[in-house]
């Protein structure tokens, strides 16, 4: 029961400071969501973000964040295996499902709808 | 806008921007942030409930569920951006509904049927990325920079 609130109140926190980024620092969408993976990845950089999703479950892994993250993590463990050329095998390993998922739908909802609206 | 891309105009400009400034619509601050928070937080919630299923009906451990609770939630975005619900609600969550993954997907999703006039190539293939593009961009550099970093620490620690 913990969990689901965790991941409620950390999630929308997220979605929070994109908010504040978006209104009060008149950042445009595109670069909010670039300045939260980036910091995504450097907080896992630190170790930090680990930490965060054994907390909040889905409310760390759902927002963009988790993105920057799960390149980080895939390529560290690959580096940790084969050395430095691991970083570059490595760094869509966790991502994958997110990035293939993305491009299949997305060119099936365009094969089969039409815009609306 | 900064200082520094302010210099660069001219004074009249200058002006035009701080008349243009005081006229804009104030923005709701607080209340677009509730929005993000609620609307945010439920789709986290909702996350956390098909992370769950994965976990009691399929065999993933707490690290590995993450994954196949993003891609369902892709598809359940493509699904409703393809029916222009997502929009919809996009319109008044805000940073809601765009800094969870599901916005990510709704953004590859729009593009490509946006383009879709343009062809299949061309419009659909080569536009997809168009604001998604930004986020893998840059996710993959700084995350190039970060394991580059922290390789570099533990060969030096570890020699």
């Amino acid at each position: 029961m913990e969990t689901y609130i965790w991941s409620f109140v950390v999630g929308g926190l997220i979605c929070v400071i994109g908010q504040l980024l978006m209104d009060v620092g008149r950042f445009t969408p595109a670069h909010t969501m670039s300045i939260l993976v980036v910091s995504g990845a450097v907080l896992d950089g630190f170790g930090l973000y680990e930490p965060l999703i054994d907390f909040a479950g889905a409310g760390a892994t759902v927002p963009i964040t988790s993105f920057g993250n799960a390149l980080v993590h895939g390529a560290l463990a690959e580096a940790e295996r084969t050395g430095i050329i691991g970083i570059l095998t490595g760094i869509f390993e966790v991502t994958s499902a997110g990035v293939s998922a993305a491009i299949i739908f997305g060119f099936l909802a365009a094969l089969l709808f039409k815009p609306k609206g | 806008m900064s200082n520094k891309k302010k210099k660069k105009l001219t004074p009249a400009q200058q002006e035009y921007h701080s008349f243009a400034r005081a006229r804009e619509p104030r923005r709701p601050v607080l209340r677009n942030c509730v929005l993000a928070f609620l609307v945010g937080g439920a789709i986290c919630l909702f996350g956390q409930f098909i992370s769950d299923f994965f976990l009691w009906n399929f065999d993933f451990t707490e690290k590995t569920v993450g994954n196949p609770t993003i891609a369902v939630l892709i598809i359940i975005s493509v699904v409703l951006t393809a029916l222009g619900v997502y929009d919809h609600i996009a319109q008044w969550a805000g940073a809601g509904t765009a800094v969870p993954v599901t916005g990510f997907a709704n953004s590859i999703a729009s593009a490509a049927m946006e383009h879709r006039t343009e062809g299949f190539v061309l419009g659909v293939g080569g536009k997809m990325f168009k604001l998604a593009g930004s986020v893998i961009v840059f996710g993959v550099f700084s995350a190039f920079v970060v394991v580059l970093i922290r390789t570099v620490i533990t060969m030096l620690g570890g020699s």
